[in-house]
């Protein structure tokens, strides 16, 4: 495959809208991992939502 | 099931569990497909040559920054005139997004612009007006994380948001509007694109691409924000416990 002359442009473009791209993946998986882990702690404390204690068997 | 039932959180996690996988994997196929259209089938311009291949990814990111803010525009109605429960996780979760798309939007097109005008930035009208856009998008970020009450936050982002709507109809008919360097609309067109069909495909499929792929981040982003929101919640409770006991 031939890129021309200005290849490095076209190169340079598809990687810097990779890094974006991977970037918000990334951002967005670590952010859920985040978020959950800490939900599970305040559970595990004691804690739960009225709407999460009315959800339990009695 | 009623739109309103998506209004429930817990019901719209469960939604968001289900359809994950399948748009990640649709997301997946579509960019694979539409990067081996735009690399190896499509072919070169007989002006541009191989830099029109910029155009399958700057052409789609500008399509999604604008998307972004007209999505940001709904939610805002959605948070002050309806007050649905999600409008403004949605608002607050579109905005990094949107700006991540404008901005990938700003440099391919100056590193298209660089080969073929001769020069990475020139202040025209279309140009200066997504940067208003990005710039806009940053304003709302950084809005959302000023204010500390998240409702208080969430009506000026509204208010902030259909403000900044002015600028869209702006950034589309600024080719049409002033003289610009920028070329006009060969795509999104009254009489049809004037794009030729063997670039044409690709750049829709890439489009679709970029589509679903918005869709799949906004969709997590969500549930991320509902998340953080009952842990936020929890910690409250905590505290008051803490301090009643």
């Amino acid at each position: 495959m031939n890129l021309g002359p200005h290849g490095g442009f076209i190169v340079a473009a598809y990687a810097i809208a990779s890094v974006v791209v991977a970037g918000l993946i990334c951002w967005i998986v670590a952010d859920h991992r985040a978020q959950t882990k800490r939900l599970a702690e305040l559970e595990r404390s004691g804690m739960a939502r009225r709407s999460a204690r009315g959800a339990e068997p009695s | 099931m009623a739109l309103i039932d998506f209004a429930n959180p817990n019901r719209f996690i469960r939604l968001v569990d289900r359809a994950l996988p399948w748009l990640v994997v649709a997301t997946a196929l579509f960019c694979a497909l539409g990067l081996y259209q735009a690399i190896v089938v499509a072919p070169d311009d007989y002006q541009q040559g191989a830099t029109v291949k910029i155009m399958f990814i700057h052409v789609p990111a500008a399509w999604l920054g604008m998307l972004g803010w007209t999505l940001m525009s709904v939610a805002a109605l959605g948070t002050l005139v309806w007050r649905h429960p999600l409008a403004d996780v949605a608002l607050k979760t579109t905005a990094p997004l949107g700006a991540a798309f404008t901005l990938m939007c700003l440099v391919t097109g100056a590193l298209w612009g660089r080969p073929m005008w001769g020069t990475y930035w020139v202040w025209d009208a279309r140009l200066t007006s997504v940067l208003v856009l990005f710039l806009m998008y940053l304003g709302v970020i950084a809005l959302w994380r000023t204010v500390e009450d998240p409702s208080r936050a969430a009506r000026a982002a509204a208010i902030l948001t259909l403000v900044g709507a002015v600028n869209l109809p702006i950034i589309k008919f600024s080719v049409d509007w002033w003289s610009t360097l920028h070329q006009p609309a060969s795509v999104l067109r009254l009489g049809g694109p004037t794009i030729h069909p063997a670039l044409l495909m690709p750049l829709m499929i890439m489009a679709a691409a970029f589509t679903l792929l918005f869709v799949t981040l906004q969709l997590g982003a969500m549930r991320n924000e509902i998340l953080r929101r009952r842990v936020r919640t929890l910690r409250l409770m905590q505290a008051a416990n803490a301090g009643a006991s």
